[in-house]
Order: structure tokens, then C-alpha cells, then sequence
């Protein structure tokens, strides 16, 4: 019996996706276009929100909660990886040649001012901590392959959690403040979500380059 | 048909094609990919769905797609740990 299925596994599965398939495509035509209330609401509360990207709004003002999740998830996700304990080899340091040093020397510096640049403009434009985490730690794998970086256990830790720890204190923070978990007061939203969103970079990249890393930092010896 | 429509549709193309991978397939690698394709499909349907007729495009779903891009790919690195640990205790 489980030959059969086997046998006739790729057809049905086939079958079966394309009939899925078309189900979900006749119900998404069928779903009414968006209303744009939740656009609508977005974009009224926008001016109180301390930033003008309506999408920066919704994810560090409006719903921040879904985002400090978020970051709680990456860093879960580090500390699950180095729990498996691969035991990887170390990461080798990839051969020294004349184009990789001077494309290294080029783009570190250009990738961090990238980066800067996408946090800072994604108070109004599209950008913000996730892009500019993505950027930052690609400049870090670089410099990692390049064996010119190899930071201790210590930084690697604090680097990851330092997002999940400011937003964590800013959400306790703001009951006292003004009443309601993370709402921000109006005048000092902006800074506040830079602020956020400053730590969020920093652990952002850290988290990224130690999942492509996978092996757990050493400890110094003491 | 508006152009949204076409995007969605795409979407749910490649949500089917990544799930038929994710039954087929034998390799860890394969189906980890298999499902990074369905959700790809699953934000393209997600991000369509913000625009409407004559109005704005809506900030929320954009943002869940934001947020869904970084749990997956955290996930993505999981679950290769995961299957490499697998091969290890083989």
C-alpha cells in the first residue's frame, strides 16, 4: 500500500495543488478590495505617530507590540540555534587576494554609512531597522570572511539582545510615563523610535551574522 | 484584470508550486525551501492587498509583511540548524 501511494504521489500531490490553487485564486478575486479604513486610521493618527513613513508608524508606534515580538523571536532563534550545538567547524577565514581586500576596504565603510542612512530615513521614506539591520550585517559577514573581525562572546551577546532589551525597557517605561503600554508621548515619539530603532539595527545584524556564523562564540579565558 | 490581481495570482502560483515542493521533495534542504517559496507567495498576496481603489496604499499589511520577511528568514536559519544537527546524530 505504501508503494502506491508512493507511486502515485507526484500526480496527486499535483492535482491537488493545482485544485488548491485554484480555490485560492477564486476566493482572493472574490475578496472585496481593500476599504482603506486601516489606511484611512493610519494615516490620521500619522501626524501624532513622531515619524511620516505611515509604514514606520504601524510597525514601531501603532502596532510596536507585534514588532518587540518580533525582535523576541530573532533572539530566540539565536539562542535555540546555539543550543543544537553543532559543533562547526570554526569558520575559516576566506584566502587573502589583492580584489577581496580592496572591495572589503571599499564597502565596509560604504555598507555602515548605508545603513545609517536607511535607519535614519526611514522616519519618512521607506527604510528603517530591518533594512539597515540586513545592510549592517552584510558588511559584517564581509569582514568576518575576511577573518579581520572575530568578536568574543561577550560582545556577541550583548550586541544581540540590546534591541529587545531597550525596547523591552522603553515598554515598561511608557506606563508610568503616559499610561499605556508602549504609547510613546506625542511630543517625544520621534526620538523614542529612533531609539528603538537604533538598538533594533545593532541586534538585527548581530543576530543575522551570528545565525550565518551558527557556532557559539567562546568564552574568554580568563 | 488590474495589475494587483496579476501580482496576487503570481502569489498564489508560487505558494502552490513551494507547497508541491514541501510534499515532494526528499532533501531537508529542498523542502526548507519549498516553504520559503510559500511564503514568498503568501507576502506577495499580503502586500497586493494593501491597495484599493483611489486610495492610499495601507501602511498595516505592509508592515506585517516587514515582519513576516524577518521571522522567516530567522526561521530559514532554524531550520538548517535543525537538519544539520539531523545529519550529525545520524
Amino acid at each position: 500500500m505504501p508503494r502506491l501511494i508512493e507511486r502515485f504521489l507526484p500526480a496527486l500531490t499535483g492535482t491537488g495543488a493545482i485544485a488548491l490553487g485554484a480555490l485560492i485564486a477564486a476566493a482572493l478575486l472574490r475578496t472585496p478590495e481593500n476599504d482603506g479604513v486601516m489606511a484611512r486610521a493610519a494615516l490620521e493618527a500619522l501626524p501624532d505617530s513622531g515619524v511620516g513613513n505611515p509604514v514606520t508608524a504601524v510597525l514601531l508606534n501603532f502596532r510596536a507590540f507585534d514588532t518587540l515580538l518580533e525582535v523576541a523571536v530573532l533572539l530566540l532563534t539565536l539562542v535555540a540555534v546555539w543550543a543544537l550545538d553543532l559543533r562547526l567547524p570554526r569558520t575559516e577565514a576566506l584566502p587573502a587576494s589583492p580584489v577581496f581586500s580592496s572591495l572589503l576596504r571599499v564597502s565596509g565603510p560604504l555598507l555602515v554609512v548605508i545603513a545609517g542612512y536607511l535607519l535614519w530615513v526611514g522616519a519618512s521614506e521607506p527604510g528603517g531597522a530591518f533594512q539597515a539591520g540586513a545592510v549592517l550585517a552584510g558588511g559584517c559577514l564581509l569582514l568576518r570572511l575576511a577573518g579581520r573581525w572575530n568578536p568574543g562572546a561577550r560582545f556577541v551577546r550583548w550586541a544581540a539582545s540590546t534591541g529587545l532589551l531597550v525596547f523591552l525597557l522603553s515598554a515598561v517605561a511608557m506606563p508610568a510615563l503616559t499610561g499605556g503600554l508602549l504609547q510613546y508621548p506625542p511630543a517625544l515619539a520621534g526620538m523614542w523610535i529612533l531609539l528603538i530603532e537604533t538598538a533594533a539595527t545593532v541586534s538585527i545584524a548581530a543576530i543575522l551574522t551570528a545565525l550565518f556564523v551558527a557556532r557559539e562564540p567562546e568564552e574568554p579565558r580568563p | 484584470m488590474m495589475v494587483t490581481d496579476f501580482y496576487a495570482l503570481v502569489g498564489v502560483g508560487l505558494f502552490v508550486m513551494g507547497l508541491s515542493a514541501l510534499i515532494l521533495r526528499k532533501r531537508d534542504l529542498q523542502r526548507i525551501l519549498g516553504l520559503n517559496i510559500m511564503g514568498t507567495g503568501v507576502f506577495m498576496v499580503l502586500v497586493t492587498s494593501a491597495l484599493g481603489q483611489g486610495q492610499p496604499a495601507d501602511p498595516v499589511p505592509h508592515a506585517m509583511v516587514l515582519t513576516g520577511i524577518v521571522v522567516a528568514v530567522s526561521a530559514t536559519a532554524f531550520a538548517l540548524a535543525l537538519s544539520l544537527a539531523r545529519e550529525r546524530h545520524k
